[in-house]
């Protein structure tokens, strides 16, 4: 036995104090409270519906909601997410089944063309729309644009789902005397429910929360009405109220994913590997077919986006790189994007920390706060930071700060969702044993867990830094005057009818997004074994 | 003197009891194996011993100093107490020698050589430091998290099932490896296991668990020979229990009559022999008669069951005798069977054991 003066400082180290007898949870107090702290946070836009619908008080609530204007959004909006879901879910299923289930020629190339109309902002698609064909305008040119911009949102999934499922299920169907067709319909489609549900969830948010796409085209949604009452009358009662209203939409939306997703068991039952995905041989007519769809896709998703910037570079030539202009907006782009995107990961260490290490009931409704409030339009968010900060925070009002707030707000999940896979893959053995090395808890957290899911959270910093870098209706309502990131200095000039100058920003935007389209590529494939 | 000394242990997760009143004195410099199948606490009282779980109530000391009490808590990384899980749990992206040293500290002119030193001391060859952890076998991650518990000198060694994922041959060297190390340096030892075999092989020091209870602590020998009830009789190995009338030392049983090691037992009860008390001839015509029934050939033994004769009304009992795999007889021969030493008196068990 060691004799214990050999042992300095350790020997004689002073046992703590024990707090209400559980000292469990002393580490875990802190991480608790300061997830807490963030989630009343991502609360804060949802107060603020609550708050401003008490304030007003129902009469008013009823003058300003039912009257023909609303009525007229609504239609509008209604209409929007009815024509746009369906034409987008059997978009993303023909062409997901075509790149991966049969044998279309150039599958890999399709694929990855099929994914790449993300890294252009759904404004520069707006953008490229009007300037190639200006009459355009309306529900048509929304439903057309909007098909356009966020088909690849349900291409993905639906791609990733068809390549993981088990073949051997579809063999079963066919010995039990199915047709092909009827084995699609009634074994591969209800598989991919989750899928198309978590696409058309993430369009249907979209379609409600875009502002310049519909701006550009002049087809008024709730986003677009509620930006322009906002800039006549600044902070009113109208504003807000119909802010309430769209937020009611989206939750009424998530509401509505939820109970259709349902609560079968899709994961593939059964031990082994599943054996390689059987390609389905198309005929002639129908491989000219597929690639006429691919094709006209591809046109209508890529080609006229860079067709148009391609014009209006070569019409504008070197006039239009106003460096002096450009890389002041590049640079604030880059600041605005990086401070955002540490403090959201930073932010989000607590609530994957607790996620992981002690889920609960308390934890899972953290968590669903933040998800709740990522999902609320960015003017929502906006306008419920801009009323917040006037009436209780004056000094951070129109400030950087609150435009970091916003962003926040708007993509911790997907700081969270990288962070809680990349802690998940530490052990919490590990950390114990570092504390059994003398490490203190915080000390253990930091060298082991944090160094292991350094690679997660970098990533998911990746995915916040991108999205802030095409963000454009928080940060042009709340950004201090003088700020000119990459989207709003496109925007001014769009709004200027200068196309020619706009040209240059939407490029950058497109370059600085292509690393984000390419790690959703490779995620989706990684997540298929691939 | 007594190293470590656990005082009325409890600790409840949910509904679930954990651990239930549990007290133990672990001897200095001594190997302490508590053993127990899965479930019955084993794991949480190490964790708690390290500082990874806190009791509900009761105390524990460590030469003299308080760990945990009513009141306070010393933290896990205060505690100096070394811990070599199941899996070896090394740190992924450290090399070897980063995880021996991270006990160390860190800016320490002999660091180099204290790895070394360590490294050679679990018998790791010295190119295996700058090795990365995926790129060892079993057994060599399990060296070095060995090395990397000893390197912070701890004042006791915590080993949770540590050889459980290793193959059967390199199993029983490293623990007589481990054993040899740790007696050397003079570090108490906990082990923890379910294995039998390797509690009784590793211990000097033995205690049973069983659904968060410590049932009976000791010297694994008088475990062995003298468990305190019948489960604890099988748990520690195979057992041939006979009920039994006890006169004056002597027990009378359906393998006649055999001398117990109490005195103080009379009446109706339970005797417990170890099947190599058991021994079994074909010639020798002393000693109880009996029939192989059956014949189970086991390489080096051969366990046969042999149905002893009919006696006094009572039905012959069929028991589990062991014999030489080459000398085995038949099935249908006549066997005698006589005992070697005493048999063991059983505690009563709860009532509804009689009936």
């Amino acid at each position: 036995m060691l004799p214990e003066s050999s042992i300095p400082g350790i020997a004689h180290a002073q046992p703590r104090k024990r707090p209400h007898g559980r000292f469990k949870n002393r580490g875990g107090t802190w991480v608790t409270s300061l997830s807490v702290l963030v989630s009343l946070l991502a609360l804060l836009p949802i107060a603020f519906v609550i708050g401003v619908s008490w304030q007003i008080g129902w009469a008013q609530i009823e003058a300003l909601v039912w009257r023909p204007r609303v009525g007229e959004l609504l239609v509008n909006t209604v209409l929007l997410v009815l024509f746009t879901l369906p034409l987008c879910v059997a978009l993303g299923i023909a062409l997901a089944w075509l790149t991966e289930r049969s044998n279309l020629p150039g599958r890999r190339a399709w694929s990855l063309l099929a994914v790449a109309p993300l890294a252009v902002p759904a404004f520069v698609h707006s953008y490229a729309w009007v300037s190639l064909v200006p009459s355009i305008h309306g529900l048509p040119a929304g439903v057309l644009v909007s098909v356009i911009a966020y088909f690849p949102f349900l291409y993905l999934p639906v791609a990733a789902t068809l390549r993981r499922l088990d073949p051997a299920i579809e063999d079963v169907a066919e010995s039990l005397g199915l047709k092909p067709w009827a084995v699609f319909w009634r074994v591969v489609l209800p598989q991919l429910r989750l899928a198309i549900c978590g696409g058309a969830l993430l369009v249907g948010l979209h379609l409600l929360a875009e502002y310049g796409l519909y701006a550009m085209i002049r087809f008024d949604t709730f986003t677009t009405a509620i930006f322009d009452q906002f800039k006549s009358t600044f902070n009113g009662p109208a504003a807000n109220m119909l802010a309430a209203v769209l937020a009611l939409f989206c939750l009424a939306m998530l509401t509505a994913e939820a109970s259709a997703r349902g609560h079968a068991r899709y994961a593939r039952v059964g031990s082994g590997s599943a054996r390689e995905q059987r390609i389905v041989r198309l005929s002639p007519i129908t491989t000219l077919l597929a690639l006429g769809l691919q094709a006209v896709t591809c046109a209508l998703a890529l080609g006229v986006p860079l067709f148009t910037l391609g014009k209006w570079l070569i019409a504008g030539g070197r006039e239009v790189w106003q460096f002096s202009e450009l890389l002041p907006a590049l640079e604030q782009t880059v600041l605005l994007g990086v401070a955002g995107a540490v403090l959201t990961t930073c932010a989000a260490v607590p609530i994957a920390w607790l996620s992981i290490r002690a889920p609960g009931r308390l934890q899972r409704i953290l968590e669903s706060c933040n998800y709740i409030t990522s999902s609320l339009p960015g003017i929502v968010v906006a306008l419920a930071l801009v009323t917040v900060t006037i009436h209780f925070a004056r000094p951070i009002y129109q400030t950087t700060i609150t435009v970091l707030l916003a962003y926040l707000l708007m993509f911790l999940p997907r700081a969270l969702v990288s962070l809680r896979a990349g802690i998940a893959q530490a052990p919490v053995e590990l950390e114990n044993m570092a504390r059994s090395l003398g490490r203190s808890p915080g000390r253990a957290l930091w060298l082991i867990t944090m160094r292991l899911a350094a690679p997660a959270a970098a990533a998911g910093a990746a995915l916040v830094f991108l999205a802030i870098t095409n963000e454009l209706t928080a940060t042009l309502l709340l950004a201090p005057n003088g700020t000119r990131t990459l989207a709003t200095g496109f925007w001014a000039m769009t709004s200027e009818i200068d196309y020619a100058a706009a040209a240059p920003y939407a490029l950058i935007m497109i370059l600085l997004s292509l690393p984000l389209t390419g790690l959703l590529y490779h995620q989706s494939k990684r997540t298929a074994g691939r | 003197m007594n190293a470590l000394e656990l005082t009325a242990l409890c600790k409840t997760f949910g509904t679930q009891q954990a651990l239930a009143d549990v007290s133990l004195a672990v001897p200095n410099g001594s190997r302490m194996v508590i053993v127990g199948p899965s479930g019955s606490g084993k794991t949480t009282l190490l964790r708690m011993i390290a500082g990874f779980e806190f009791p509900d109530s009761g105390s524990l000391t460590l030469n003299g100093q308080v760990l945990v009490d009513a009141t306070h808590a010393v933290p896990a990384h205060q505690r100096q107490i070394g811990y070599v899980p199941q899996d070896g749990a090394l740190f992924p992206h450290m090399t070897v020698a980063d995880n021996i040293g991270f006990g160390l500290a860190a800016k320490h002119a002999s660091r180099h050589a204290r790895i070394a030193e360590l490294m050679d001391s679990v018998a790791l060859d010295a190119n295996m430091a700058r090795r990365w952890p995926h790129e060892l076998s079993g057994g060599q991650q399990q060296r070095v998290a060995l090395a990397r518990a000893l390197a912070q000198q701890p004042r006791l060694m915590l080993l949770d099932e540590p050889f459980s994922a290793l193959d059967t041959g390199l199993r029983s060297a490293m623990r007589k490896m481990v054993a040899r190390l740790l007696s050397d340096a003079g570090i108490t030892t906990i082990l923890v296991t379910h294995d039998q075999s390797e509690a009784l092989s590793f211990a000097d020091q033995l205690a049973v668990m069983r659904q968060g209870r410590l049932v009976q602590s000791g010297r694994p020998m008088d475990l062995y020979q003298y468990p305190v009830d019948e489960q604890t009789a099988l748990f520690l190995g195979e057992a041939v229990v006979l009920p039994a009338r006890i006169e004056a030392g002597w027990a009378h049983c359906a393998l006649g009559r055999v001398p117990v090691d109490s005195q103080a037992n009379q009446g109706t009860t339970r005797i417990m022999l170890r099947p190599e008390q058991l021994l079994l001839s074909t010639t020798d015509g002393s000693g109880c008669r009996g029939v192989v029934t059956e014949r189970e050939f086991g390489g080096n033994t051969c366990t046969l069951t042999v149905a002893l004769q009919a006696d006094e009304g009572v039905p012959g009992q069929a028991i589990l005798v062991r014999s030489s795999g080459l000398q085995a007889p038949n099935i249908g021969s006549v066997v005698h069977l006589t005992t070697v030493g005493t048999a063991h008196v059983l505690k009563k068990p709860a009532a509804l054991n009689l009936s």
